[in-house]
């Protein structure tokens, strides 16, 4: 464990990364304290710059407080991207270890099914989705998972296809182990740096396709959230800028911080692969 | 004077290696049209020297000192730009691993004319390259100008390599193990055409090996590499004959013999019966061109109780599928396994369990073989536990094992990537015998290991079987270890076995000409080494 | 490749397509089915569903009181022969809305794409050529800002920054209102309303092309191959173009493929941005005013660029890459 912290701390962008996402899940778990009340309270006179009135990040067209709606937001944002990331996993990882495992039929039926939804344009889908079963929080949450399974299913029977032939899981089977112990206890440990590598990354997305869901004002109505800001700012940009540029600075941090995370655990679990990638 | 001149040459490893230097203090000399091969371990510093003296370290390895003269001129003076004139047309190498030596999307007579263009010789090359790929033997020299590399087998390619390193004419050929990856019969082939080569045309050649038995094929002189440093050079047959340092003795001592012994016939009764084994592999789906493949066909053979039977062949013969047969790793379409009586094929998965503990496997890869992320101990403990013996006991039995194999009880507790090959191969000993088998299978289980290592496993399975009474299926390509190791032996070929009976008969009147040709490739077979038990 | 090898192929990957098309076909169907509520009101759309008679007539012309899977002849039958059903709050028919604005949205996405593989292969190469130096990193920094950003706040950021700040190029639409333009004018002013939209929708495919080159020449440089080469006395330069290169080619263009359908996706939120009139905007007023015909025929269309695009792409690397052919 301090070999993978040693070789974590050695990308010093991914350092920065934790550390940025540090203080966006701190503000998300701050926000009630920080900005106590709803968001979508009116707090002052609308359109107020930044800086004026008290007000950190000024406010937007109905007076209430952008940067209440950041922090909030960002609780939003941050759940819907786990929890989807978390149902995009699990749906991925047993069709790519059914697939990667038994091989033969079933490999071929879930590559098919895989490709598939590969071609469909995923944010096209999502928007059907969510406008099909009425936006709501957990309509956008089924509508992401459902888009971003395919790349951990593909990932997860790569790796499982080239663990099955590996001797030690052989080994295993001539030892007389049952599959599935075989599956849980030999292959599925030494699955796993690329899917926490890969998990990292899709939260990103995940948080890209929710904020551009709410743009387009799929969001849950009853939420205020990233992308719904900077909607609502969309019509009025030139009378009130920073409606749109902070809330997108604050998608920006956090995706980027993300990315940069998932890099380091990248490098800090493929060593070799870091060199090669000209990183260490 | 010299061809090649290399003198006091040191280049340095990056900070945290295991030595500073990754090779110290180098002088070694080629003369024009002779052979000189230089001998090593992995990890002996013989590839950095070749790399060296062809310029292309990387920046990671700098040269520390030394020079290295080649043709009158210190290439080391010599700027980036003039010593890439120099290579590929004075001085060519070529490499290991012939699979992937090639760019897969050039044509192959595209990258040999390519030497001859960026060498200003580009007029001439559409008679050149017929003309070059036909000097190395190759069939159909237009044909095969056309073809990419994946068309083309191992040997092929190394030939296309040969070819592409000759275009010029240099005087110096460097070749960094280039048969190592090779079956045996190709193997013989490209060490012919390089004796050939450097009678023709006078070429002098640094050849880079780890087999002895290359070396007493082919070398002049021999130079041999320990942890970065030569420790004994001098004319071949003096040093294969009479080597004078403890580390030459000691890796000579290892080469298997060559000369089997013996053996009384076992004749005891029949545990194992193979017949009729059938195994195919379709390649291709619905709408692609398919292939079969017979992997296994006519392989019968029977194993008699406390012998140990050598299955021989090349890549593709079958030996490897065949052997996993008998373990049900695959499944043979028809044919029957018959173990004291019963015959296992048609068995469920579950039938199978209880005969998993008198059948058992070793394998391979040193470096896959283990579970990386399970301890040593639970490893050697898992099969017995999973078979409803207590934990505690299989751990002592776990414990009891290490001591066998000859590792220390402390390994309970530690990974594998804590052990070198040679100790991960006796773990996996080790957990093959925590079932206490009747029959155990091993799938080449020295290949990957060094020289000196490979004797000690040897050893170690010729003392287990003895004591134990272990009956063994022996897979190996190398024919001077199944002579070592085996009562009788099995050649297969193309997934039949042409022939088999007693290892010496085998050995001294092979009936089918695929054993004769097998027999003729082994390299050095003219050499005996020799007994070096008593202290020089 | 020679043609007979070709025609072979072509057809094989072309059923391969066709059959995902009817699967995409099948997939709309049962999203028309899975909504909540009655499957007429869904098909007629919001503006539609307020209409009785208009109800009517599609449960007859789609035989709603019938059993699954007559309806999903029907609608099979209805689709392809480009009947993609009516959108009563435009009053005209799906197909012909869709073929209307299909040429904008051709534009913006072919000029993205365009942009992004160009700069970004070019990019990917210079920072793998120069790894570990200012090149390398100022390049990879960009690229991952490109990355983490949300196209539409780009494309506002440029909005603000050029229309609004700057008043260098006009903020939406194709054309200029109100102006008649001919010949090489006219060329002029939609390529100054292209530019904005374009760069918005290639910036973040130009940073993922310019990681993913960047990342397999990196690979590639270490294969023995071009050790080979260097050891024959190739030029780094060469070396770099005829070996490198072309192998790093390889995964991106199978990268591309997949990425088609993303790009098609973005152009939804791009277009929304700067009112170009393409489908993508069709179908965010038709999300507005929940108008599932429309929006189901936007769905059916862009999965038939896709397929199209990847068969294109399939047989570019088909070409590229011989040992193709060979594993069928």
């Amino acid at each position: 464990m301090r070999d993978f912290w040693r070789r974590y701390r050695r990308n010093k962008g991914a350092v920065l990364g934790l550390v940025i996402l540090f203080l966006v899940i701190l503000m998300a778990i701050l926000a009630p304290v920080l900005f106590p009340g709803s968001p979508w309270d009116m707090v002052s006179a609308p359109f107020m710059p930044p800086g004026e009135m008290g007000l950190l990040l000024g406010s937007d067209s109905l007076g209430r407080d952008v940067a209440a709606g950041i922090a909030h937001g960002a609780r939003i944002s941050l759940l819907v991207g786990a929890v989807s990331t978390l149902a995009a996993l699990l749906i991925g990882v047993t069709l790519g270890a059914v697939a990667g495992y038994l091989g033969g039929f079933a490999d071929d039926a879930v590559m098919r099914f895989t490709e598939f939804f590969q071609t469909i344009p995923s944010f096209v889908l999502a928007i059907l989705l969510v406008a099909i079963f009425n936006p709501s929080i957990s309509s956008v949450v089924f509508a992401i998972a459902v888009v971003s399974w395919p790349p951990v299913a593909r990932v997860v029977r790569a790796e499982f296809l080239s663990l099955r032939s590996r001797e030690f899981v052989q080994a295993a089977e001539v030892l007389g182990k049952s599959r599935l112990s075989i599956v849980l206890t030999d292959i599925l440990p030494n699955a796993l740096s690329p899917i926490v590598v890969l998990a990292s990354l899709m939260v990103a997305t995940a948080i890209l396709l929710e904020s551009a869901l709410s743009f387009l004002g799929l969001g849950d109505p009853n939420l205020m959230t990233w992308g719904f800001l900077i909607g609502a700012g969309r019509s009025v940009i030139r009378l009130a800028w920073w409606m749109s540029v902070f809330p997108g600075i604050a998608i920006f941090l956090t995706v980027l911080a993300l990315n940069l995370v998932g890099e380091g655990l990248s490098d800090a679990l493929n060593p070799r692969l870091a060199r090669q990638r000209g990183a260490a | 004077m010299s061809l090649l001149s290399v003198e006091n040459l040191t280049v340095a490893l990056p900070p945290g290696g295991d030595r500073p230097h990754a090779v110290e203090d180098i002088t070694l000399t080629v003369d024009p049209g002779e052979i000189l091969c230089v001998v090593g371990e992995s990890g002996s510093g013989k590839s950095i020297t070749a790399n060296a003296v062809m310029g292309l370290l990387p920046r990671s390895l700098p040269v520390k000192t030394g020079r290295i003269r080649f043709e009158g001129q210190d290439l080391l003076d010599l700027t980036p730009e003039a010593m890439r004139r120099l290579r590929g047309a004075r001085l060519a190498m070529i490499f290991q691993e012939p699979m992937t030596a090639l760019n897969p999307l050039m044509r192959v007579g595209d990258q040999i004319a390519e030497a001859l263009r960026v060498h200003g010789a580009g007029g001439d090359v559409a008679r050149r390259v017929p003309e070059l790929l036909a000097a190395v033997n190759l069939p159909d020299p237009a044909a095969i100008a056309k073809s990419h590399p994946f068309r083309l087998s191992g040997g092929q390619r190394q030939r296309v390599m040969i070819a592409m390193a000759l275009a010029l004419e240099p005087s110096l050929l460097i070749a960094d193990e280039p048969t190592t990856a090779l079956d045996v019969t190709a193997q013989m082939q490209i060490l012919r055409l390089v004796r050939e080569i450097q009678s023709r045309r006078g070429t002098g050649v640094l050849f880079i090996t780890h087999d002895f038995g290359v070396v007493a094929e082919i070398a002049d002189r021999v130079a041999v590499m320990q942890q970065g440093r030569i420790v004994e050079q001098g004319p071949a047959q003096t040093v294969l004959n009479r080597p004078q340092h403890p580390y030459t003795r000691s890796l000579i001592a290892a080469v298997p013999h060559g000369a089997p012994p013996e053996r009384p016939a076992a004749g005891g009764e029949t545990i194992l019966r193979v017949a009729n084994v059938v195994k195919t592999y379709r390649r291709g789906g619905w709408f692609g061109t398919s292939a079969t493949v017979r992997a296994v066909h006519d392989a019968d053979f029977t194993l008699a109780k406390g012998e140990t039977l050598g299955v021989v062949g090349e890549s593709g013969s079958g030996k490897s599928t065949l052997a996993r047969c008998v373990v049900r790793l695959v499944e043979p379409e028809t044919g029957e396994i018959t173990f004291n009586g019963t015959n296992l094929r048609p068995l469920s998965r579950a039938a199978w369990k209880p005969y998993r503990q008198r059948i058992q496997m070793v394998f391979q890869d040193p470096y896959a073989s283990l579970n990386p992320r399970r301890k040593v101990g639970e490893t050697i403990a898992e099969g017995p536990i999973t078979h409803g013996v207590p934990r505690e006991v299989a751990l002592d039995r776990a414990r009891e094992l290490l001591r066998l194999v000859q590792l220390d009880a402390g390994a309970m507790d530690r990974y594998p990537h804590e052990f070198s090959g040679g100790q991960r191969q006796r773990i996996g000993i080790a957990r093959a015998l925590a079932m206490e088998p009747e029959l155990l299978i091993a799938d080449e289980p020295v290949s990957a290991l060094d020289v000196s290592v490979q004797a000690q496993v040897l050893a170690l399975l010729a003392e287990i079987r003895q004591r134990l009474g272990l009956t063994m299926l022996f897979i190996t390509h190398d024919l001077r270890v199944a002579a070592q190791v085996c009562d009788r032996i099995a050649v297969m070929q193309r997934g039949a076995i042409v022939e088999q009976g007693p290892t010496a008969q085998v050995f001294s009147s092979p009936q089918h000409p695929y054993t004769q040709q097998l027999l003729d490739s082994i390299p050095g077979r003219g050499w005996t080494p020799p007994d070096l038990s008593q202290a020089a | 490749m020679d043609p007979t090898k070709l025609i072979g192929f072509l057809l094989r990957r072309g059923l391969k397509a066709a059959i995902v098309v009817l699967a995409i076909v099948v997939c709309n169907f049962l999203l028309v089915h899975a909504a909540p509520g009655d499957p007429a009101s869904v098909i007629a759309g919001q503006s539609g569903a307020a209409d009785p008679l208009f109800l009517e007539q599609l449960r007859k012309q789609f035989g709603l009181d019938q059993p699954l899977y007559v309806q999903l002849w029907v609608y099979l039958k209805s689709v392809l022969t480009l009947d993609l059903g009516f959108s009563h709050r435009q009053q005209m028919p799906v197909a012909s809305l869709i073929l209307d604005r299909l040429p904008a949205t051709l534009l913006l996405t072919g000029a993205a794409f365009v942009f992004a593989i160009v700069t970004g292969v070019t990019l990917g190469a210079l920072a793998a050529r120069r790894v570990g130096r200012w090149a390398d990193s100022l390049i990879t920094i960009i690229a991952l800002t490109f990355y983490a950003t949300p196209l539409f706040w780009v494309g506002l950021m440029l909005v603000l920054l050029f229309s609004v700040w700057l008043e260098w190029l006009p903020s939406f639409g194709m054309s200029s209102v109100g102006v008649e333009l001919h010949g090489m004018a006219a060329v002029l002013d939609v390529a100054k309303h292209l530019l904005l939209p374009a760069l918005t929708l290639g910036l973040f495919y130009l940073a993922v092309y310019a990681r993913l080159t960047r990342a397999t020449m990196l690979e590639v440089a270490d294969q023995d191959f071009v050790k080979t080469a260097r050891a024959k006395g190739v030029p780094e330069g060469r070396i770099l173009r005829a070996h490198v290169l072309r192998n790093a080619l390889l995964p991106v263009i199978t990268f591309a493929g997949i990425q088609a359908g993303q790009l098609i996706g973005g152009s939804i939120l791009v277009e929304t941005v700067f009112a170009w009139p393409g489908i993508g905007r069709l179908a965010f007023d038709a999300l507005l005013a929940r108008d599932y015909p429309v929006l189901l025929g936007v769905f059916f269309c862009t999965s038939v660029m896709v397929v199209l695009f990847n068969l294109v792409t399939d047989l570019l690397y088909a070409v590229v890459d011989p040992r193709v052919e060979v594993s069928g």
